[in-house]
C-alpha cells in the first residue's frame, strides 16, 4: 500500500441501536487490507468506544480513519457540549453518563481510558460548548 | 473449552450457528457493563452476560469472541440473533444466574483473562 487510504463515516447520534456501525465497516475495510488481527482488534475498539461516546455525549459526528504504510489515525469529531476537564475525563470510572446509558451497558467511565489503553496515541481536543476531536494513532508493526 | 461443553454444563439453548458447537473458547467473561468486557477481555472469549441489546453483539464482534450466553433466562431479540449469526456468534441461553453460570465454568476449568497459546 504505497498512498494513504481514508475512510469516512458520519455517525448518527440519534440511535443507540445503531451505535458502532462506522466501526463495524472499518473493521471490515481493515481485513480487506490484510491489517493483522491485533491491529484491527486494537483500532476497532478503541473507535467503538469513541463512536459510543459521540452517541451518549454529543449527538453523533463524525468519524475519518486513514491508513498507511505504517500507521492507522482514527480522528473522531464532533459538535456536543465539549469536556470541560479533560484530565478528569480521563481517569478509569469517572463518568457523566446519564443512568439510562449505564442500563444499556456502556457509562461506567471506561470509553476514553479503553480508547487510550488499544491506540500508541491519543490526543483529546475539546471546547466547552463547541465540541470534541479526538484522534487515536495506531502503529502498524513492520512484517506484520 | 469446546461450545458444547458450555452448552452442557448450562444446560443451554442454542439459539444459532449451532454448526460451531465443535469450537474452542479459551477464556470467559462475566459483565453486564460492555465497556468492562472491552477493556479486559482476551481473543477466543465466551461472554456471559444478562445485558439485552444490540452492543452485546456489536461488543463481541469488535473482541473477536466466538459464543455469548445469555444468563437468567434473558433471551436476544431476533435482530440480535440474526446480526449474531451473519458475524459467526453462537448464541446460548440458560436459566442460570451469572454467579453459578460462572462458577459452573470456572470449576470445570475455563478461566478468565487467558489467551490460546497460554
Amino acid at each position: 500500500m504505497s498512498e494513504a487510504i481514508t475512510f469516512r463515516f458520519d455517525v448518527d447520534g440519534t440511535d443507540f441501536t445503531s451505535a458502532g456501525q462506522a466501526s463495524v465497516q472499518v473493521k471490515k475495510n481493515l481485513r480487506q487490507l490484510g491489517i493483522s488481527p491485533e491491529v484491527i482488534r486494537r483500532v476497532s475498539i478503541a473507535m467503538y468506544e469513541g463512536e459510543i461516546n459521540m452517541v451518549i455525549h454529543a449527538g453523533g459526528g463524525e468519524a475519518e480513519v486513514t491508513v498507511t504504510e505504517s500507521s492507522i489515525k482514527i480522528v473522531l469529531a464532533d459538535h456536543g457540549p465539549g469536556i470541560a476537564d479533560v484530565a478528569l475525563a480521563m481517569q478509569e470510572g469517572y463518568s457523566t453518563a446519564p443512568a439510562n446509558v449505564r442500563s444499556l451497558g456502556f457509562g461506567a467511565g471506561m470509553g476514553l481510558p479503553n480508547m487510550k489503553r488499544y491506540t500508541d496515541e491519543m490526543k483529546v481536543e475539546s471546547e466547552v460548548g463547541k465540541g470534541t476531536t479526538v484522534t487515536m494513532i495506531v502503529n502498524i508493526p513492520r512484517g506484520t | 473449552m469446546k461450545i458444547s461443553t458450555i452448552a452442557e454444563l448450562l444446560d443451554a439453548q442454542v439459539l444459532c450457528n449451532e454448526q460451531d458447537l465443535d469450537k474452542h473458547v479459551y477464556s470467559a467473561c462475566g459483565s453486564d457493563m460492555m465497556s468492562d468486557v472491552l477493556a479486559y477481555v482476551k481473543d477466543q472469549a465466551v461472554l456471559l452476560t444478562g445485558l439485552v441489546n444490540t452492543q452485546v453483539i456489536r461488543t463481541a464482534q469488535m473482541m473477536d469472541m466466538v459464543c455469548i450466553v445469555f444468563v437468567r433466562s434473558k433471551k436476544p431479540t431476533p435482530e440480535m440473533t440474526e446480526l449474531a449469526r451473519e458475524n459467526g456468534l453462537v448464541i446460548l441461553t440458560t436459566d442460570k444466574r451469572m454467579y453459578e453460570a460462572c462458577g459452573k465454568l470456572y470449576a470445570n476449568g475455563l478461566r478468565g483473562n487467558v489467551t490460546k497459546d497460554e
